[in-house]
């Protein structure tokens, strides 16, 4: 085959990609058979696209797909842009390989970063078969058009398939950006409107392949029994009745982590046999003797209580706006409160899982990651070999939630292959998920205001305080990190003085980025206290936060701490969310009453603006019935209409699991959670109902998706358990509260 | 010695008679459309057919399954066209997609004993199936185009 080097550093890749994707090699596929064992494509004019002379089209899915649709979104995006029908394409998921650039499918990115990229890819492509055409004729390339798998040359009626022109397109030199013509909104044929999910036959069928699914020749199962206390070790291990359970073949161990923690596995103790389940009854067998480590003191009730002391003092300034101090020492109308959020556990409905075979001084690993990048990464840091001698194979992912980004479990099977001389599948239990997750953080919040006649806030002080992630890669970090830029330095109030503060916590657990991350708890008491301030003014909700908003305004990095640079803040999209939320919802005429009661809450995060009014009912019994949410969201272009409605559909699911019910504790430095019975998700009777979904026609650039729309469920819900019963939520999960 | 029909197809087993059936299925006969999730009966993952009532293959044992007719995702229907299958496919249903084998075959149970479910019943029926991505509107959207009543 020909070597095809069409992208270079100065060409395609360095324009393609947008702020935040990374990009270190650009060099697209190598001559000789590729890592993965398959053909490349005979053209391959970027790295995310082939074709082969007979028409077929191959677009590559470099991103994981976790039940958001990205694996038929982004392909679909270059589909059109070629023009090209979508029954001819198939769909490849990438391995791990930097050449793609970013693919941690983490941050609600994928569309945001890639949008641009697969249009160019789809673009460039279409350009240079236009080219190739024009050669084969002897005419202008501006005379020759490239739509539905053809180019046409108008003038002399001539056709020529992409197929047949694409040995001759190989053999032309990669366009420049600027030369690039798009398709105009208007041609678009799939952008905008969307497809079914390439992997729906699949799943409906049982054959999709997730990672627990992942099947190879000669492998053997392995249960780990990790450190019961985070930071823990393995003392000794008397393993021989484990050995006598039938279908066992052996134990082993892995060795603990050395601080900090990043993504390195826990350690402990392997159970590696025939099945899944003879490994589990062996490691039942095991008995390990530990060495508990330094967490041992740690317990949600006492930690509970040192966050609070820290956020009832000053704190350490995130940003800061006019004076408070002076405000509030003026006197006057003084509100206060204090919000607490506990822990919570990811609990996708696929807990980690991998295969990995590790073969002559190189792993093959097959696992449901987001981010096969980091599994190269991290594999490679444990075993002690290099980043390339790592190939992973992404599966699918049942569920991950931000889980899946971390790839300790991946470097567990590695690790554990090389010492069997087989491939190994560990399989986390649930027990094991909910006892050795990446927490989302726990935090206490404290919020001050004076208000004037009107109870409009003429000063506005907030302070947190919640582990931080940063603990991950640094011993040392006790204050919140990028955590600030969700929620928090960036509430978006048109109030005169304002300060919000972050207070120093310690992490006894390893801390993880979970489904939205801090706006979590940081939506949950500003837009709790909003409306608290609301009933003290007993001003309307949607009326009074339109005023906290303010007039319609752009903020940007100068005036706000944002988390992402480039977009900006424009508060007259916020207030255009509530707006319509209001009306979709026909919030004018609800009248909440005992038992029945409506709530609103608008948080803006991962770009996209999402306002949520949340109807609630509660019986005799403090039962808690979701009839219905409405959500208005503006999240700038949309690409795949039904997948961003469904997202946000399931985001008002994971928003009332967590707000109802989500809690995890620890004791004694243990976690007290175990499985679905003591940690509960909303099963579909105690889910929304029916959640609307209205999408704001938009031409600004494509924002978040997955994520945004879990933060204001939380707040809206327990705003709307206040109108229906005059209890005010201040800690979740709200079954702590008796509510009648 | 075990004997058991799994999709039509008789199957012998004589290793530990305590292994969920969840296991078997998954790891012996390579049927991994049926999930793992929660071991205990909690999620409804693991939802199979015995005998053609919804069962949780993660809490009944080989023993339990002997002599029994099992019938898995990829056995309820020769084309994957149960009309189960073929709302959800029509509703886009699944999300992340894990737990959907279990949501299906826990409805198609459901539709065999009420044909025209209420609101309640596909509550009641559908309560032991977690979505943690929170598709239950579809599901219940898709249950009720299966049972061709008004939605």
């Amino acid at each position: 085959m020909t070597r095809i080097d069409f992208v270079s550093r100065r060409g395609f890749l360095e324009t393609v990609f947008s702020a935040g994707a990374l990009v270190i090699g650009a060099q697209i596929l190598p001559d000789e058979a590729r890592a993965d064992g398959t053909a490349a494509p005979a053209w391959q004019p970027t790295v995310y696209l082939g074709l082969e002379p007979d028409g077929r089209v191959i677009v590559t899915a470099h991103r994981s797909e976790m039940g958001t649709g990205i694996r038929t979104a982004l392909p679909m995006v270059l589909a059109d842009e070629l023009d090209v029908d979508w029954n001819r394409v198939r769909i490849e998921q990438a391995i791990g390989d930097r050449k793609y650039g970013d693919q941690n499918t983490d941050g609600s990115t994928s569309i945001r970063s890639f949008y641009e990229a697969m249009r160019q890819s789809g673009a460039t492509a279409r350009l240079m078969l236009e080219r190739a055409a024009a050669a084969k004729w002897r005419v202008p390339a501006s005379e020759c058009l490239a739509r539905n798998e053809q180019v046409a040359h108008a003038a002399s009626g001539r056709k020529a398939s992409y197929g047949e022109l694409v040995s001759l397109a190989a053999k032309l030199p990669i366009p420049k950006k600027e030369e690039l013509k798009y398709k105009s909104p208007s041609e678009f044929k799939y952008i905008g409107k969307g497809l079914p999910i390439t992997d729906q036959p699949g799943i409906v069928s049982g054959t999709a392949v997730f990672g627990l699914d992942a099947r190879v020749p000669n492998m053997v199962y392995a249960s780990i029994e990790h450190p019961p206390v985070f930071g823990g070790k393995v003392k000794s291990v008397d393993d021989t009745e484990a050995r006598q359970v039938r279908g066992v073949q052996q134990t082993l161990q892995i060795p603990p982590f050395k601080p900090p923690y990043a993504f390195q596995p826990l350690g402990g103790v392997a159970v590696v046999a025939d099945n899944t389940w003879a490994a589990m009854q062996g490691r039942k067998r095991l008995k390990v003797n530990w060495e508990l480590g330094p967490n041992t003191a740690y317990d949600s009730a006492s930690y509970k209580r040192i966050l609070f002391e820290t956020v009832r003092k000053p704190q350490k300034v995130a940003r800061n706006v006019g004076d408070v101090d002076a405000e509030f020492a003026k006197g006057g109308r003084i509100h206060e409160a204090e919000y607490y959020a506990p822990m919570l556990a990811h609990a996708p409905m696929e807990p980690v899982n991998a295969v990995a075979e590790f073969k002559n001084g190189k792993v093959t690993a097959w696992a449901p990651t987001q981010n096969p990048q980091a599994v190269q990464d991290t594999v490679a840091k444990a075993l002690g070999i290099k980043n390339e001698d790592v190939t992973c194979h992404v599966t699918l992912l049942g569920g991950a939630f931000g889980r899946k980004s971390k790839p300790d479990y991946v470097a567990e099977a590695a690790l554990l292959s090389r010492q069997v001389g087989k491939p190994v599948k560990v399989v986390w239990s649930r027990e094991d998920d909910m006892q050795f997750d990446f927490y989302h953080a726990v935090a206490a919040m404290y919020v001050k205001a004076a208000v004037d006649a009107k109870g409009r806030p003429t000063a506005w002080l907030q302070r947190c305080a919640f582990p931080p992630i940063e603990s991950q890669n640094d011993v040392a970090a006790r204050f919140g990190g990028f955590e600030q830029g969700m929620g928090w330095s960036d509430v978006p109030f048109d109030i005169p003085n304002h300060r919000a503060e972050n207070g120093p916590a310690e992490a006894h657990v390893r801390i993880g980025w979970l489904r939205s991350v801090a706006n979590i708890y940081h939506a949950f008491a500003v837009q709790s206290f909003a409306d608290e301030l609301a009933t003290a003014a007993n001003r309307d909700r949607v009326e009074y936060l339109l005023d906290l908003v303010g007039k319609p305004r752009k903020l940007d990095v100068q005036s706000i701490p944002l988390n992402t640079p480039g977009y900006g803040f424009d508060t007259g999209r916020l207030r255009n969310v509530i707006e319509k939320v209001a009306e979709q919802s026909g919030w004018a005429k609800k009248k909440s009453r005992p038992g029945h009661g409506y709530g609103i809450a608008v948080h803006r995060s991962f770009q996209t603006y999402v306002a949520a009014v949340v109807e609630v009912e509660i019986d005799p019994k403090g039962t808690v019935r979701i009839p219905r949410v409405d959500y208005a969201v503006d999240t700038g272009l949309v690409v795949h209409p039904d997948r961003v409605r469904s997202q946000f559909e399931g985001a008002a699911v994971f928003g009332t699991s967590l707000a109802l019910m989500g809690e995890i504790t620890a004791q004694a430095g243990r976690i007290q959670q175990t499985n679905y019975h003591n940690y509960p998700v909303a099963r579909i009777s105690e889910a929304p109902r029916d959640v609307h979904v209205q999408l704001i026609q938009n031409d600004a650039p494509p924002a978040g998706v997955g994520e945004p729309g879990v933060p204001p469920i939380a707040p809206a819900l327990c705003n709307a358990i206040f109108a229906a019963t005059g209890k005010r939520i201040r800690e979740l999960p709200i079954k702590k509260t008796k509510l009648v | 010695m075990i004997e058991l029909k799994v999709n039509g197809a008789s199957h012998r087993f004589d290793g530990d008679p305590d292994m969920p059936l969840l296991w078997y299925l998954r790891d012996l006969l390579a049927l991994t459309g049926t999930k793992y999730g929660c071991g205990m009966g909690l999620c409804g993952s693991c939802t199979v057919h015995v005998n053609g009532g919804a069962a949780r293959s993660c809490v009944t044992s080989m023993k339990d399954a002997a002599g029994k007719n099992i019938t898995t995702i990829e056995g309820l229907d020769t084309n994957h066209q149960h009309p189960v299958q073929v709302a959800w496919e029509k509703v886009n249903v699944a999300q992340c997609g894990y737990c959907q084998a279990g949501q299906i075959m826990q409805a198609a149970a459901l539709l065999v004993r009420k044909p025209k479910p209420t609101d309640r019943d596909i509550d009641e029926a559908m309560e032991g199936n977690i979505c943690r991505c929170g598709t239950y509107s579809r599901i219940r959207q898709a249950i009720k185009m299966a049972a061709g009543v008004k939605a």
